[in-house]
């Protein structure tokens, strides 16, 4: 396991990292938030992907732990970012509380508000988010900062029942362009992604 | 509303309203007033408790959780309904959630002449959110929980039960 808290300079892109959980997804349902952009364009399973943009910043682990508390059957796969948990860190708690088995909780970690053109979140580079996990409750923790270390590890951190915190410190890619002229990465809805989970998981009404 | 005075509304009806709807989470933050209706549904099988540390948390997970196919039900009071604002539009009208909120109404006076500020923007909010909400006071109100759930399912929307029995009937 490695440690956060003197990772190094970030040597992982968000690509190469979703590239690498790829051939480990299975039927996992795949909540791919910030690394949504890059998820959409290499999953090949989407009606299992829950690409939801950003509904409300703070929410994505409680809307994953729902997730696995409805489906205990099946996995749940979460990427985070430090931005969102840091505005309701309490939610660690409850999932903590929880222990939903299904859990796999990924942080993706740039040390920035990357969409809004990179300004640092507080204490950027003096977090260790994986230690903010373990403390909360979480059984399993991880820190990464390289690609190669985190794809040999990723096997036996999936076989690991959850909940499982992996915090992953990334190289940030920042957007500058203004909001209107980025491309869209989203090539559904909310409802249409909505929809098409519930078929998938063959939930009717 | 009832106009008995004295009319309380009892932990066992909101319990029994809870489980006729098929509620099978509650996403909940205690508040003063719930502690028996909390050992009541601890108590109940059918039942999964999953409690919050802030009520916006709540809006999330209970998203979560209709869009894996279950039935939440979220149970907070009205501050922290006031606290909930943008995870309640994001999470809950924007993912089109049909989930019932009751919600403790603190500080609510039947005459209106109230000091909390709680009670003071509770309603307000409410009609800034568009949300459509119903008030139960005692046990004759009950069926109004299962309009809310009715009305919930209809417009896929959340609906809110804003329970006025502070004081009394939820803690004994």
């Amino acid at each position: 396991m490695a440690s956060i808290a003197d990772p190094g300079p970030a040597m992982m892109r968000t690509a190469d990292m979703l590239r690498a959980f790829l051939p480990h997804r299975g039927d996992a349902i795949v909540v791919p938030g910030r690394g949504g952009r890059y998820w959409t364009q290499l999953s090949d399973k989407p009606g299992l992907d829950v690409p939801l943009g950003d509904p409300a910043m703070g929410g994505h682990a409680g809307f994953a732990l729902g997730l696995t508390l409805a489906r205990p059957e099946r996995r749940v796969v979460l990427f985070d970012s430090e931005g969102d948990i840091l505005m309701s860190l309490g939610i660690l708690a409850t999932i903590a509380e929880q222990r939903p088995a299904n859990f796999y909780h990924f942080l993706i970690d740039n040390g920035c508000y990357a969409t809004t053109g990179g300004q640092p979140v507080p204490n950027a580079d003096r977090i260790a988010y994986d230690a903010i996990a373990r403390g909360a409750g979480y059984p399993h923790t991880y820190a990464f900062a390289d690609l190669e270390p985190f794809v040999r590890a990723l096997p036996a951190i999936l076989e690991r029942p959850g909940p499982v915190f992996v915090a992953l410190k990334l190289v940030p890619e920042i957007e500058n362009e203004p909001i209107g002229r980025r491309r869209r990465w989203q090539t559904r809805s909310r409802e249409e992604v909505l929809a098409d989970l519930h078929a998938a998981l063959g939930i009717s009404g | 509303m009832s106009d008995k005075a004295g009319a309380t509304l009892s932990p066992e009806t909101v319990l029994a309203e809870i489980k006729r709807h098929g509620v099978t989470h509650i996403v909940w933050l205690p508040d003063s007033e719930t502690n028996w209706l909390y050992l009541l549904m601890k108590a109940e099988p059918s039942l999964r408790l999953v409690g919050v540390a802030r009520e916006g948390n709540a809006c999330a997970i209970a998203a979560g959780l209709a869009a894996g196919g279950a039935k939440p039900m979220i149970l907070i009071q009205n501050t922290g309904l006031l606290e909930s604002g943008d995870s309640l539009r994001g999470w809950l009208l924007g993912l089109n959630i049909p989930v019932v909120l009751m919600v403790g109404y603190r500080g609510w006076t039947r005459h209106g002449v109230t000091r909390d500020t709680a009670a003071v923007y509770t309603e307000r909010f409410l009609h800034a959110f568009n949300l459509a909400y119903y008030l139960v006071e005692s046990d004759a109100d009950a069926p109004r929980i299962g309009i809310a759930f009715a009305a919930a399912a209809r417009t896929q929307k959340p609906v809110v039960v804003l329970v006025g029995d502070e004081y009394h009937g939820f803690n004994r």
